[in-house]
């Protein structure tokens, strides 16, 4: 292959582009900046949560006291049985949801379509406020009625409390500013910022997002179904 | 180049995708509700897990799409975490093994439910022993 036939059919792909783009003393990525370091904070952030559910497995198997049976804990009732895990439930479907939007509005921010992008991204930040506020409403609900605290709780492994706090508590400080971020965006891609610029911003938003619904679908397996 | 210009696709897949983490995060909910127990709890849970998450690395957040090399920057560090994971469970039986056979421990203890709890007024009294 000579480098004029390279040229016109760009780079390689598969192994042969691998070796190229890390090989040949040139960019390495070929996306926009924002977009390469975006995905290098969240790999750093995976490694931050991913010490948190392994000091979570350590605890767990280590504790000779049992676990608290966390589907009655987080049961909740609407007037008559309590139902299983119903509020987590919902705090999953409004969180899958808001991913849902957040993909749509990435579509149409490069679509250049920006009233639809604005709605869609305010719409994602508003599901992600009211997971919050549920996260609010359980954590109120576990404190003051549950008895459950950081150091102790009356169902069994006092380890319960603490790495619970600890790991919701970081999900939702991630969905706050989540929240903030993109109402940011939003605002910025409504006043036209980025319509020189070009509408990446919103991608890069939107893999932050995705993230955090990632990360709860790791946390509503391993915290409230196992 | 597709990420040049950046991630543009059809909105039919992102709908599909959409629907079928609902139906994941269904049966994941379905597993408690009808209160699978034992390996079966495991297997499933963690199965609807896995492919939840992996929807939404590759369609939502586009990596399938994306050149090789940025994929394995974002895939490759995170497989480590398999050995941490391994290293700390086989840690983690033995630890908690010593206190069974070392520090007195009660291997037989039962977890309280918050049914047990809301009959006796007051009585807050943590760990129950056997």
């Amino acid at each position: 292959m000579s480098e004029a036939t390279v040229n016109e059919v760009g780079p390689h792909e598969g192994v042969t582009g691998l070796v190229d783009d890390w090989g040949a003393d040139k960019q390495a990525y070929h996306v926009p900046w924002g977009k390469a370091m975006m995905w290098i904070f969240l790999v750093s952030d995976t490694f931050i949560f991913s010490c948190f559910l392994v000091g979570y497995l350590n605890v767990r198997i280590t504790t000779t006291q049992p676990w608290p049976p966390q589907s009655e804990i987080f049961a909740l009732s609407f007037g008559g049985d309590p139902i299983p895990l119903i509020l987590i439930a919902i705090m999953t479907f409004i969180l899958i949801t808001s991913s849902g939007t957040m993909a749509l509005a990435v579509n149409m921010g490069y679509r250049k379509d920006k009233v639809k992008a604005f709605w869609l991204i305010c719409a994602t930040a508003a599901f992600g406020a009211s997971f919050v506020g549920m996260q609010a409403f359980e954590w109120s609900k576990l404190i003051l009625e549950e008895g459950v605290r950081p150091w102790g709780n009356p169902f069994g492994a006092p380890q319960f409390g603490s790495v619970f706090f600890m790991v919701t508590g970081f999900h939702g400080l991630h969905v706050s500013a989540g929240v903030i971020y993109l109402l940011w965006v939003a605002f910025r891609v409504k006043r036209g910022h980025y319509d020189k610029k070009g509408y990446e911003i919103i991608e890069i938003a939107g893999l932050y997002w995705h993230f955090v619904d990632l990360v709860w679908v790791f946390i509503f397996a391993f915290f409230y179904l196992l | 180049m597709a990420s040049a210009e950046g991630q543009q696709h059809p909105l039919g897949i992102y709908y599909k995708i959409w629907i079928l983490l609902f139906v994941l995060s269904g049966f994941s909910y379905a597993v408690d509700f009808f209160d699978v127990q034992g390996g079966m709890r495991w297997a499933l849970v963690i199965l609807f897990m896995f492919l939840k998450a992996g929807f939404i690395v590759a369609i939502f957040m586009h990596v399938v799409w994306e050149r090789l090399a940025l994929v394995l920057t974002i895939l490759g560090p995170p497989t480590v975490l398999l050995l941490l994971i391994g290293f700390i469970s086989i840690e983690g039986n033995y630890t908690q093994e010593a206190r069974f056979a070392y520090m007195g421990h009660d291997r037989d203890a039962v977890a309280l439910a918050p049914s047990d709890l809301h009959g006796e007024e007051g009585d807050h009294g943590g760990e129950e022993e056997h």
